[in-house]
């Protein structure tokens, strides 16, 4: 096993751009999962973020919240500007693990993860969020929600380096966050909404119940459109356009459809069939 | 008195079978099959290893029988010719470097020729699938009072139902490991292990030594709940094996995912009620048969399906009953114990089909409890007269009163009707549970005990029965402390070492306070007696008198004894199965209040009452623990504990995918205790350790049936399940799909 | 040490504050911080109970909060500081021992941890319910309430000026 210990930002940008197999390692609470019997984990070349300080801050500016590419669930979670412009964040880091996870898990980490089940992504993408790679290249700066093109693939160069997440600072008439899991805490999502409404529209994000988390057109546009919706049941043809729900070893396919349209349909009781 | 050896536990100072020093070690791992069934037609070693560097063992360096030695002796040490269930142990290998062992364990291939596995115990095996007797039955019991049949056609009203538990995987937070050393000849395994005695005896078979060249010692142990009463024999025979062959320290303890997916579970079950009633909900007759699933060993299952079937009939009042219990062979890991030991799966059954019987005839589920409850006088299925003096109705008022169970139901009522999503309600379990070894369980055990006086006037408790968190050192220290009239400081627990204590029976069954710690009381008793003090003398006196005997006889023991004796007026029929079964039941009644959102289907348990007579209660702190966490195993094995089977093996063996509850998961338990001393268990006390895990899953299930109309008939109710049953709103008396295995 | 296919592993130098002290450890770049902590330091009060994150048992402090040290690899502790149960005072923790907090011990001393923190941290409990802040540690014995009812009486012994440090 080998790992490289960059001191700059600089420096790590080189040692990736150097090697495209290296992997590189922010909190370790998903790559080192299972550690000792994932014997092939080892062989592989890691690039150790951790001491890349620049990157942990969490800054506001006048229209953006700009995650740095280490800032923690736990950061959020402990600032108080997010609790009130951005609480879907607070409520999705709260979820995370427990407080051991919150405290090392970051939001970059878990964007690059790419799990479908992740439990920050889905919040970032209802916010806009806008993924900043870096690399020897160059910067570049790419919607969340078109971050994902594939199960775990994304649109990450083995060069580049999240090196921050900016959120738009906007008014939300509405917003929440729903994560089912088989108990409450320490819980990987079996289906996961996250929901907002802004000047900029309907932001509906799922996860759990496709090959990536991604946003739901078909179910914006019945809330764009005020197209009137009596039943969890009338929600299952936009479902079926968005999502594509699986049996896998913690639920069914069955029951992620009939939740998410539950879900949906009971939190949005007042804004179906009404017009922006 | 607090817990003995807290503050150790507290600051991380208690060692653990992995803590303890240990020099010039190899680490050892095991090779597993990968097929549920069939003939091992070779092992290959992989080409990249420089196998030179590690000790290598399999069945050929078995000095004795190759059997790890238990009810039956049909379970091999090392897997030899062929193979019975996936994981089940081929090579033994070991090598300075725990890493290196686990890539070299990677790089052995157990080719196996694949036959047809059994793996589904509730349907006929197939002829192929034939491998235990004519009918792949490991155990067939049979309890019959009255006439079952004569009753049920007589009987004005019959309901009928089918019940289903799963496994549950017990997650001790410390996971198995054992360590095995030579000391000049002297075979030394230290461990994680509930029965000292059970490993020194398959080790002294296995390897051929007699007693006086094999030393067992329990090593603290984190958590044991039955799983680590059989098992640890075989992870001591390998660590052994490989201490052997080497002739250097061996140090051998399992990773999470292989504890969860290679060692044993809850027996799964299936369990079928055809009850005969009058209409006002009186039992007239009983007709339960229960079958469970041993899986590819005998083990305990024997056992686990006797006290299954004890338990079946409930603490109710019947004078037909028929109980027919099956064991069966399937190709899935073996099964083996848990807390409750059969007891919590029969008695799911038995409290939820009260509630369906309630629901079918209209009667009040309280109502019906209270009509057919044991009264004094009575007897049990087994024919035993329950004459204890327990009020069995005040313990069942008494938790009714708690939960506020007759106020809240209108508080439900009014809470469903207005909320869109949300349904809330009560239910209720009335169970009982036999402390102790069934029938003459307890005497063919022998147990015996020492109190010794020690040189400077204190007391020395030996005896093999182990601190595995549920309070033994504590409480041994009480009785002994008390019987002699001591100060705590003044008692020592010795080290459960098999070359220092007697054999006082296995760390089980409820019965270390109730059964060894009467032990301890005559053991004490014969103590002072040996120092020419009568019963009266206490204290001051007391240890006097021990200093005054050792200054009289230098050099000698001075040790007090105790033997088991049955209790008066107990007696067992093991041909017929009937009799008395248990010295004493501890009787419960437990009411749970759950909340379930209709969008998920998820059910919360807000409020959880748990009142019990267990006896004499003697350290309050102790046991308000058992029940509370007792409790909220329950609460897991009812919700959310789901083993997902592949080949008869735990696919979802890691803790993301088979979840206990934490802690914010469940509610404070809430705990009260109804006392009536017993005069053969110690200090008045029954056994308490596992009656708490009998309650919880059938108060929840009919507590989820109450508040959403839905039918559950099998645990774990996931919200999977819940939301099929309450979008179909299945009728009584339908069954699940069989899950493919 | 040595590996079947007999290639030495390069060892990295990591230097940290533990419970108080500086260290310095030679280690393979494939330990995590349990394993340092365990095998190498004899640091035995931090257990390993599942190798997920999930149970908890491995909780230490790294930089003041919770972490589990089966998911940290040592090489990331270089220059920061990490505290293990050993360094709490067995003084402060009659409360735990009153209350019923420990039955068989295994998930312990990660309790304490964390439950320690909350005790350090009151102002959480503002947003925070005492559950939820325990529920990254698994219990298997107590049900939890040994262990809610003794972080209660700790706070309240904070409040009453108690056992303060």
């Amino acid at each position: 096993m080998n790992v490289l210990l960059p001191a700059t930002v600089p420096e790590a940008l080189d040692q990736l751009a150097n090697d495209g197999t290296a992997v590189p390692i922010a909190g370790g609470t998903d790559l080192l999962v299972h550690w000792p019997v994932r014997v092939e984990a080892h062989e592989r070349t890691y690039v150790d973020l951790s001491r890349l300080d620049s990157l942990r801050p969490l800054r506001w500016t006048a229209d953006e919240l700009l995650l740095g590419g280490l800032t923690t669930y736990w950061d959020v979670i402990r600032d108080d500007r997010a609790s009130q412009e951005f609480p879907l964040l607070v409520d999705a880091a709260r979820q995370v693990g427990a407080i051991q996870i919150q405290a090392r898990g970051t939001w970059a980490g878990n964007i690059v993860n790419a799990s479908p089940a992740a439990d920050g992504v889905p919040v970032l993408m209802a916010y806009d969020a806008v993924v900043v790679l870096e690399s020897r290249r160059g910067r570049e700066e790419v919607p969340l929600d078109r971050f994902y093109s594939g199960y775990k693939e994304m649109k990450r160069r083995p060069d580049q380096l999240v090196v921050g997440i900016r959120l738009p600072r906007r008014r939300y008439s509405y917003q929440v966050f729903e994560k089912v899991g088989a108990r409450r805490a320490q819980a990987i999502a079996k289906v996961g909404l996250a929901i907002t409404r802004s000047g900029a529209g309907w932001r509906v994000v799922a996860a759990s119940v496709a090959p990536t988390i991604r946003r739901c057109p078909a179910v914006e546009r019945l809330l764009e459109t005020g197209t009137p919706i009596a039943s969890p049941e009338a929600l299952r043809p936009a479902l079926a356009q968005d999502v594509a729900p699986i049996d896998d070893i913690r639920s069914s396919a069955q029951y992620r459809t009939h939740v998410m349209a539950r879900v949906l349909y009971h939190d949005l009781r007042d804004f179906w069939g009404k017009r922006a | 008195m607090k817990r003995r050896e807290a503050l150790a536990k507290l600051t991380g100072r208690e060692r653990y079978v992995d803590d303890l020093p240990l020099q010039d070690f190899l680490w050892g791992m095991t090779v597993r099959s990968p097929a549920p069934r069939g003939r091992v037609t070779a092992t290959r070693f992989g080409k990249d290893v420089d196998w030179s560097q590690f000790v290598v063992v399999d069945h050929r360096d078995i000095p004795g029988p190759n059997v790890v030695a238990l009810i039956e002796q049909d379970q091999p040490v090392l897997a030899a010719d062929y193979v019975r269930h996936v994981h089940e142990p081929v090579l033994l290998l070991a090598h300075p470097s725990r890493d290196s062992v686990r890539r070299a364990v990677r790089a052995v291939d157990v080719v196996i020729a694949p036959e047809s596995p059994a793996l589904d115990f509730r349907i006929a095996p197939a002829p192929d699938q034939i491998q235990y007797g004519p009918d792949n039955v490991l155990k067939h019991l049979q309890i019959v009072k009255g006439d079952v049949e004569r009753a049920l056609a007589q009987a004005p009203v019959v309901v009928s139902g089918t019940y289903e538990t799963g496994a549950q995987e017990h997650v001790y937070l410390e996971t198995q490991g054992m360590i095995a050393y030579l000391e000049g000849d002297v075979l030394v395994v230290k461990g994680s292990m509930q029965c000292p005695y059970y490993v020194l005896k398959a080790l002294q078979q296995a390897l051929a030594r007699d007693e006086t060249k094999v030393r067992v010692i329990q090593t603290p142990t984190g958590g044991g709940f039955g799983g680590k009463e059989e098992f640890p024999s075989h992870i001591a025979l390998h660590a052994a094996l490989l201490a052997l062959k080497s002739g250097r320290p061996v140090k051998l303890i399992y990773d999470r995912g292989e504890d969860m997916a290679a060692t044993t579970k809850r027996h799964p079950a299936r369990v079928r009620h055809r009850t005969g009633l009058s209409r006002d909900g009186r039992l007239l007759a009983q007709d339960i048969e229960v079958v469970i699933d041993g899986g590819a060993y005998v083990t305990l299952s024997p056992v686990v399906l006797s006290r299954a079937i004890i338990h079946a009939a409930g603490p109710y009042a019947c004078d037909h009953v028929r109980i027919t219990g099956r064991a069966m062979f399937t190709n899935a890991v073996p099964f083996g114990a848990f807390r409750g030991f059969g007891a919590p799966q029969s008695q799911f059954a038995g409290e939820r089909h009260m509630d369906v019987i309630a629901r079918t005839l209209g009667v009040d589920a309280v109502e019906l409890r209270r009509i057919n409850l044991l009264r004094d006088g009575q007897t049990t299925a087994t024919g035993q007269a329950i004459r204890d003096g327990t009020d069995r109705l005040a313990v069942l008022e008494r938790a009714l009163e708690l939960s506020r169970y007759r106020e809240k139901q209108p508080e439900h009522a009014a809470f469903n009707a207005t909320h869109t999503t949300l349904r809330r309600g009560s239910g209720l379990s009335t169970f009982y549970h036999g402390a102790g070894f069934t029938g003459g369980g307890e005497v063919a055990l022998k147990s015996r005990l020492r109190v010794a006086g020690r040189p400077d006037g204190g007391v020395e408790v030996l005896s093999a029965n182990i601190e595995m968190g549920q309070g033994t050192l504590t409480v041994f220290t009480e009785l002994a402390a008390t019987r002699l009239g001591l100060e705590p400081e003044d008692v020592t627990i010795a080290e459960a070492d098999t070359s220092r204590v007697p054999n006082s029976g296995p760390t089980v069954a409820s019965r270390t306070t109730m059964i060894v710690g009467g032990l301890i009381e005559r053991a004490a008793d014969d103590l002072r007696r040996r120092v020419g003090l009568d019963d009266t003398a206490r204290g001051g006196t007391v240890k006097q008198a021990i200093r005054r005997w050792h200054r009289e006889h230098p050099g000698e023991p001075l040790l007090g004894e105790a033997a088991y004796e049955k209790p008066p007026g107990i007696a067992w029929d093991d041909k017929t199965y009937r009799g008395d079964a248990y010295g004493a039941f501890a009787w419960a009644a437990y009411v749970a209040e759950v909340e379930v959102d209709l969008r998920t289907c998820a059910t919360r348990v807000i409020d959880f009452v748990a009142v019990q007579e267990v006896g004499k209660v003697l350290n309050p702190t102790l046991a308000r623990g058992q029940v509370q966490g007792g409790v909220v195993q329950g609460i897991g094995w009812a919700l959310m504990e789901e083993c997902k089977w592949r080949d008869g093996a735990m696919a979802n063996n890691q803790l993301t995918n088979y979840l206990i509850p934490t802690s914010d998961d469940v509610p404070s338990v809430r705990v009260a205790f109804l006392e009536n001393p017993y005069p053969h268990g110690a200090g008045g006390a029954k056994g308490l350790g596992e009656l708490p895990i009998d309650g919880p899953a059938p108060a929840i299930l009919n507590a989820v049936a109450r508040a959403t109309g839905a039918d559950p008939r099998a645990i774990p109710l996931t919200p999977e399940k819940l939301m099929e049953l309450v979008d179909g709103q299945a009728s009584v008396g339908a069954q699940h799909a069989a899950p493919l295995r | 040490m040595l590996r079947p296919f007999g290639r030495r592993m390069a060892a990295l130098s990591v230097s940290f504050t533990l419970n108080g002290s500086p260290v310095t450890v030679e280690i393979d770049p494939a330990h995590r911080l349990l394993d340092t902590l365990r095998y190498q330091l004899a640091l035995t009060g931090t257990k390993e109970g599942c190798g997920e994150g999930e149970c908890g048992a491995c909780t230490v402090y790294l930089d003041g909060l919770p972490v589990n040290s089966c998911l940290i690899p040592t090489y990331q502790v270089r220059g920061h500081r990490v505290e293990t149960i050993e360094s709490l005072d067995p003084g402060a923790l009659e409360p735990f021992e009153r209350c019923g907090a420990t039955q068989c011990g295994a998930c312990t001393p990660g309790v304490v941890m964390t439950a320690w923190w909350i005790r350090e941290h009151v102002e959480l409990l503002r947003t925070h319910s005492i559950r939820e802040l325990m529920a990254g540690n698994l219990c298997r014995c107590t049900g939890y309430d040994g262990i809610i009812d003794s972080v209660e009486e700790a706070l309240g012994e904070r409040g009453r000026g108690k056992g303060e440090g």
